[in-house]
């Protein structure tokens, strides 16, 4: 195949799946809509809480424009989306009330009256700190986790790998709670080892954004790279036993070049699809990361809007999460079909 | 000084359940220009002989004693780098299913052209011309473009030329092929030892053949070599072989072999049993349990006493307590050809 054919077939390829893709978002965002609005129960009800009141419920209901039928919201939603949207929803009470008006620009996840906020604001603060978390732990699990995967196939039967399984599968059994509040509790409380967790942006002081995501970072690690020790053992064993290894040292090759070129290149593959879908799925919110060393990232967000009801916030994130996990996966498939050669494009 | 010469060739694994004794005290000489076919049935300690020529056993996992001389020099007691640098080189393998013995991330010319700057220092443009070359030579189609493709792109066929192309880059002056016909369609095994013989009369080289299959040694080689429990059981040149076997256990092979002059017979006949086990093998003669003749010998010799490989006649020695006058009566019976 001729380079050119190549780039051309590629080109169609993410064409097509970002395509479908995009479809997939859309059929998401329909079920998620139909699944919290087209219910029995009464949105409205759920937008302020304890202190509901008629008028309340009421006011509400006109600037969320929850009175119109449920296919009209969606389409709201989604004009939002990709253009902009005003609240109040409904014009005369928008009119009647001037001071509630509310401009959101595109892209408009809606608007929590919980928060009194609207959700693309409460993202765009959220999402930097997850960012910051995910990206972190992700360098640092694949490091740690890929490294001594590679050591323990290489030593195999001996106690360095022996040892490395053993430590891993403890990391693996433990909830994710208890090694990030251990980590917590000796690491930075007693011990002082660790400057204690906390989140500033990485453009107002770099320095204290990486000290303050030190522990959080390799909390989260330590769970995945339990985790890749043991698939890339797998994999590394799985490729040591092909015969192409045995080719490549009959032709006189050291050991070094069939271990790191002619093994890892094999092994490596399968775990660039499972790194992706992780690191996509983690971007939605590490939850109990972020619970536990006090973080206001999207996973947080996730768990009190759950616990309120705050249906805005959650058709939200739900939306988000979507977007980050088929991006994870529509970035896979286009690097396995350049890693693998195997990997039809056509 | 003979080019290639095992002596007394013992490759054991020492495993939880016992002592695997996979090749147990071969010996042979080939010359070079020379091929010798080694055949058997699985297990019988063929591929693993043409592993521990190449130094390809691991050493805490195998124990390779006695001699293998290339020219003299014992590739047994030889550095790790020498035999490192004869790998590849002087001596190349070729081996029985070509797509799993190919890198499938690599495109086939990078393979070969690793095989070739491996051994040789000069720049990757030289060595794609070399590799081009190579597939041209040994038969392959538009080698400028099937360069850059990888192994799934290619066919069975075409993949074991490929493969002998790599083998072939360094003009090894011995070349060991394991089975190289086994996964290929019948006119495309052919082609394939069509093109060994070719190229060994370009190069010269002495070549070892791997197989189970009588027909392909029939073909390309000049002597044989018969393997049963790690043990050479007949050798000798083709013709002896085929012509006047001296042992049951290749009496047997020849008569499980589908024959055109054969029409009286319409089933063919198989050898009773199973290969024995190589940690347990039965006491005397490995072959005894199933040979179908060990009323020919006295005293229950067969069962108590391990035969010695002996000449039998001029050339071509077997490893049989039956009387090497006998023998030829004996076949001529089984196999209802005049001796």
């Amino acid at each position: 195949m001729s380079p050119l054919r190549w780039w051309l077939l590629m080109l169609y390829y993410i064409i097509r799946r970002v395509i479908a893709a995009f479809l997939m978002l859309v059929v998401i965002s329909i079920a998620t809509f139909a699944m919290f609005y087209g219910g029995p129960t009464d949105p409205a009800r759920l937008t302020c809480g304890k202190n509901c009141t008629p008028s309340s419920i009421a006011a509400n209901r006109k600037f969320l424009g929850l009175d119109k039928p449920v296919t009209a919201q969606y389409a709201e939603f989604v004009k939002g989306l990709v253009s902009e949207r005003t609240y109040p929803s409904d014009p005369v009470f928008a009119k009647n009330n001037p001071s509630l008006v509310t401009h959101c620009p595109a892209p408009c996840l809606g608007y929590s009256p919980l928060q009194g906020k609207l959700v693309t604001d409460m993202v765009k603060e959220r999402l930097p700190v997850t960012l910051s978390i995910s990206l972190g732990a992700f360098v640092i699990w694949i490091i740690v986790g890929v490294g001594l995967g590679i050591v323990a196939a290489l030593k195999r039967g001996r106690w360095q790998d022996r040892g490395i399984v053993a430590v891993s599968l403890v990391f693996y059994s433990f909830p994710a709670f208890f090694i990030a509040l251990l980590m917590y509790n000796y690491l930075s409380t007693q011990w002082q080892l660790l400057p204690p967790p906390n989140y500033v942006s990485i453009f107002a002081d770099p320095g204290g954004w990486f000290s303050g995501l030190i522990l959080p970072w390799f909390s989260l690690a330590a769970l995945y790279a339990a985790g890749y020790v043991r698939l890339t053992r797998a994999y590394m064993l799985e490729t040591m036993g092909e015969d192409y290894l045995r080719t490549a040292r009959a032709k006189g090759l050291n050991e070094r070049t069939v271990v790191f070129k002619h093994t890892l290149r094999a092994a490596l593959t399968p775990i660039v699809t499972v790194a992706g879908l992780d690191l996509g799925g983690l971007f939605a919110g590490a939850a109990i990361t972020e619970t536990v060393f006090n973080f206001q990232g999207l996973g947080r967000a996730v768990v009190t809007s759950v616990s309120v009801f705050d249906l805005p916030v959650i058709v939200a994130l739900v939306l988000v999460a979507a977007f980050f996990i088929v991006l994870a996966n529509l970035v896979v498939d286009v690097l396995y079909g350049v890693i693998d050669p195997r990997v039809r494009l056509a | 000084m003979p080019f290639l010469q095992v002596k007394d060739l013992h490759v054991h694994f020492p495993t939880d359940d016992g002592l695997v004794k996979a090749v147990d005290g071969l010996g042979f000489t080939l010359e070079r220009g020379q091929t010798i076919g080694i055949v058997g049935e699985s297990g019988s300690g063929k591929s693993v002989t043409s592993l521990a020529i190449l130094g390809l056993h691991r050493r805490s996992k195998a124990k390779v004693s006695g001699q293998i001389l290339l020219e003299g020099e014992d590739l047994l007691t030889v550095s790790d780098d020498r035999i490192r640098s004869l790998r590849g080189n002087q001596m190349a393998m070729v081996f029985q299913d070509p797509l799993s013995a190919l890198h499938p991330y690599y495109t086939i010319g990078n393979q070969i052209v690793e095989a070739y700057r491996i051994h040789n220092s000069v720049s990757k443009q030289v060595a794609r011309k070399r590799a081009i070359e190579m597939l041209e030579r040994v038969g392959i189609p538009n080698p400028n473009r099937r360069v850059d493709q990888y192994p799934h792109e290619f066919s069975g066929g075409m993949r074991q030329r490929a493969m002998i192309a790599m083998a072939l880059v360094n003009d090894p002056s011995l070349l060991i092929a394991d089975e190289p016909t086994t996964a290929l369609d019948v006119t495309v095994q052919a082609q394939i030892l069509d093109l060994m013989k070719d190229l060994q009369k370009e190069f010269g080289s002495a070549i070892i053949i791997i197989t189970h299959d009588l027909g392909v040694v029939a073909d390309v080689a000049d002597d044989i070599i018969v393997m049963y429990a790690g043990k050479c059981v007949e050798k000798g040149s083709v013709d002896e072989v085929f012509y006047t076997p001296q042992h049951p256990y290749t009496w047997g092979l020849l008569a499980s072999m589908p024959r055109l002059d054969r029409a009286r017979s319409d089933r063919l006949d198989p050898i009773p049993g199973n290969p024995p086990s190589l940690i347990n093998l039965p006491s005397g003669c490995a072959f005894n349990p199933r040979c179908a003749h060990r009323s020919e010998v006295d005293a229950d010799r067969c069962r108590t006493e391990v035969p010695e490989l002996l000449e039998a006649r001029p050339g071509q020695s077997a490893r049989c307590h039956i009387d090497a006058a006998r023998r030829s009566d004996v076949y001529a019976q089984i196999s209802g050809t005049k001796p």
